[in-house]
């Protein structure tokens, strides 16, 4: 049934023969493991591609909403944050193989006559390969993103024709916007995949036109064929690969962070990890010679790699006898592992300010309205005044209160003649009035639905008077700093020990020690200014 | 000999297939997952208030437009949408979704012949919904509506005839 078929298709298109003529290909005797890394470097492209689409499938690419529709996909989507940490990871491993196999065909000397462009298409599709990682990374709109792109935009405008390079890259070199947003998604989703497809398949073309590289004594032995040998190793080493990626997926989480944010600068920008020693490399050269650092060096490196077949033309000879080129190797690798080790090192670290969840409306008010919403629920003034109806007090979330303040401190302490007078303390009636006065839509949300903890936290804080000097939502003063996101910028431990003794933690502080408060208060409140968002 | 290189190299190709065969396994079923699921809080759209139950009479459809709250993939969208409200007695009401159930065309209440009728093939239906001529497969979908204090309420989903 299927052997006429494929073979109709085989007479009329030549599919068939091709794919046998392609695996039937004869391979040096020497052939084996080391080999494989090609292979391996076209199976991540691949993949990339695959999972590159399907995450094009759920993505808006503009700033702002790219980050949405990205917390969408890992939070709600089906698999969606397998599929993303596929692309990341990939991203990752691409890079590994990417090198592993240049390394590998550099030790061999597998560069040599007649293999030169062979080589320097490698090179290219090395470099492409970054430019997949470099324009990527943008594309998450988080501040990890945001920050790495502004860097490499400036280190762009160092080169010579900086200011045309920074122009195509739709930037004036300060700022990053909706325009460099999009140069970005287009070279990664159409015009580097299209000229790395491209590229691949010269590159396999020339291998296939010059054979897999011999090693010397390989002309006296029978040659062997690709199929099945070679394919099984090749297959082998893809699904280890595999299995490291998926190792990769199901135990380290892709980071999300914030909504990229030009004005945050707590924030600590890095580089992903391959491009750290880079980074490190740069904080060497200073002053005039950080043209030399950012791009004379870099740019010499390059050439030397395209220049390699050129430079080294001696005879193919036993990796054990290029002495040479292993030396070379192993410095590289040396360098590179210090240098990514020193800036790992020496980065402090950031508390990532991780929560995806949409805020809650409470996290949205002012403490003082949430003060007010406590003194409410504690007053039992939801036995006259329920909420959403008209019973024998009026609906407070129908209409914002135009009545004057006096009067509601009034109603509040007495709300009917034969009431008992309240014994809540004046600073929370207080919040009452900001809350029925002032009250937003979100308010009126929180008003049904702020859980106790966060409420009493804000008590606190409206009892402490912390607003006269901090902002809150805001709300507040502007002598200290303002409280919205601490949670990025410091932990728990800081806060909590902060309070009692604020010199010890930030030394010229004006803030009182609040020694006086209970364990459990302070507690409170620290979960309470926490829980607030950027 | 040659039996010895036979069993090697069909071992060979087992191998290959074996593993080509999980690893495609291991891609394609989260990624059918990710294309064929529905996401998660796609569902969760609320009521909405569309008029006030006064001011409809009994026995008399009206098209009312109505603003929505609608989850719209990674966005939370406000939206204008109309519906056909026929009040059925002193308390209740009945919301149809204003699309012709053939083919989604808006359809119209022809008060003189007293049925809703499509423009675009002439589907008819009568005022409780019910297909009463042309094309149309099933009677008239309605919203889940309910009324609560006098505020008409209703849902964004759609129940099929």
């Amino acid at each position: 049934m299927l052997k006429p078929v494929l073979k109709w298709i085989d007479d009329r298109t030549g599919l068939i023969s091709a794919i046998d003529y392609f695996f039937e290909e004869e391979i040096p005797a020497s052939a084996g493991w080391h080999q494989v890394f090609g292979s391996v470097a076209m199976f991540a492209f691949l993949l990339q591609v695959v999972t590159g689409i399907l995450m094009a499938l759920n993505y808006a690419p503009t700033p702002g909403e790219a980050w949405e529709s990205l917390r969408y996909v890992v939070t709600q989507v089906t698999a969606g944050s397998t599929i993303r940490a596929l692309h990341h990871w990939g991203a990752s491993a691409m890079i590994i193989v990417v090198v592993v196999h240049m390394a590998q065909t550099f030790l061999w000397g597998a560069y040599k006559k007649p293999r030169e462009a062979t080589w320097i298409l490698g090179v290219l599709l090395l470099l492409l390969t970054l430019a997949f990682g470099l324009s990527g990374y943008l594309l998450a709109w988080d501040n990890r993103a945001y920050w790495a792109t502004v860097v490499t935009t400036k280190i762009t405008a160092l080169a010579p024709g900086g200011s045309i390079l920074l122009r195509v890259l739709g930037t004036d070199g300060n700022s990053i916007g909706r325009v460099t947003f999009a140069r970005f998604y287009a070279a990664h989703v159409t015009l580097l995949p299209l000229i790395m497809g491209l590229l691949i398949l010269c590159h396999v073309l020339l291998v296939r036109r010059h054979g897999v590289t011999p090693a010397p004594g390989d002309e006296h032995k029978p040659k062997k064929k690709f199929f099945p040998e070679q394919v099984f190793r090749d297959t082998i080493a893809i699904f280890l690969w595999c299995v490291g990626l998926a190792c990769m997926v199901a135990f380290v989480k892709v980071p999300l962070g914030h909504v990229a944010d030009p004005t945050d600068t707590g924030f600590i920008p890095r580089p992903e990890w391959y491009f750290l020693f880079l980074f490190q490399m740069l904080k060497l050269f200073q002053g005039p010679l950080e043209f030399f650092g950012a791009i004379v060096l870099p740019g010499l490196a390059m050439a030397a790699l395209v220049l390699m077949p050129f430079i080294d033309r001696g005879r193919l000879v036993r990796i054990r006898q290029r002495t040479a080129a292993i030396t070379l190797t192993a410095l590289a690798a040396i360098g590179w592992t210090a240098l990514t080790a020193t800036a790992v090192a020496t980065t402090p670290r950031q508390i990532e300010d991780e929560s995806l969840d949409e805020p809650q409306a409470w996290q949205l008010i002012p403490a003082s309205q949430l003060a007010g919403i406590g003194a409410f629920r504690a007053g039992h003034c939801a036995s006259c005044h329920v909420l959403g109806r008209s019973l024998a007090g009026p609906d407070l979330l129908k209409a914002v209160s135009v009545k004057p303040s006096d009067w509601l401190m009034d109603h509040f302490r007495k709300p009917t003649p034969d009431a008992p007078e309240s014994d809540l303390p004046t600073a929370q009636l207080r919040a009452l009035v900001q809350l029925v006065t002032k009250r937003d839509d979100n308010a009126t949300e929180a008003w049904r639905t702020a859980p106790a903890g966060p409420v009493q936290g804000a008590i606190l804080y409206q009892a402490n008077q912390c607003s006269t000097c901090h902002t809150l939502n805001g709300e507040g003063g502007k002598l200290g700093p303002e409280l919205n996101g601490v949670r990025a910028r410091h932990d728990r431990a800081w806060v909590v020990g902060h309070f009692s003794d604020p010199e010890k933690f930030s030394p010229g502080s004006q803030m009182p020690a609040f020694d006086f408060l209970s364990e459990s208060d302070i507690a409170t409140l620290t979960d309470y200014v926490m829980s607030i968002p950027r | 000999m040659v039996n010895e290189s036979h069993t090697r190299r069909s071992f060979y190709i087992n191998a290959i297939n074996v593993l080509a065969s999980l690893m495609a396994a291991a891609l394609a079923i989260p990624a059918a997952a990710y294309l064929l699921i529905r996401p998660k809080g796609s569902e969760d759209n609320g009521l909405s208030e569309v008029a006030d139950l006064s001011q409809l009479t009994i026995g008399k459809p009206q098209e009312v437009i109505y603003v929505r709250k609608r989850v719209d993939g990674w966005h939370k969208v406000t939206e204008k949408a109309s519906t056909w409200l026929v009040r059925t007695d002193e308390h209740s009401v009945t919301a149809f979704n204003p699309a012709c159930t053939h083919l989604a065309c808006p359809y119209h209440w022809d008060g003189p012949a007293n049925h809703f009728i499509c423009p675009c093939h002439g589907s008819a239906f009568s005022i409780d919904g019910k297909v009463i001529a042309g094309p149309a497969p099933r009677p008239l979908d309605r919203y889940v509506a309910k009324v609560e204090g006098g505020k008409i309420l209703i849902g964004f989903q759609v129940d099929q005839g």
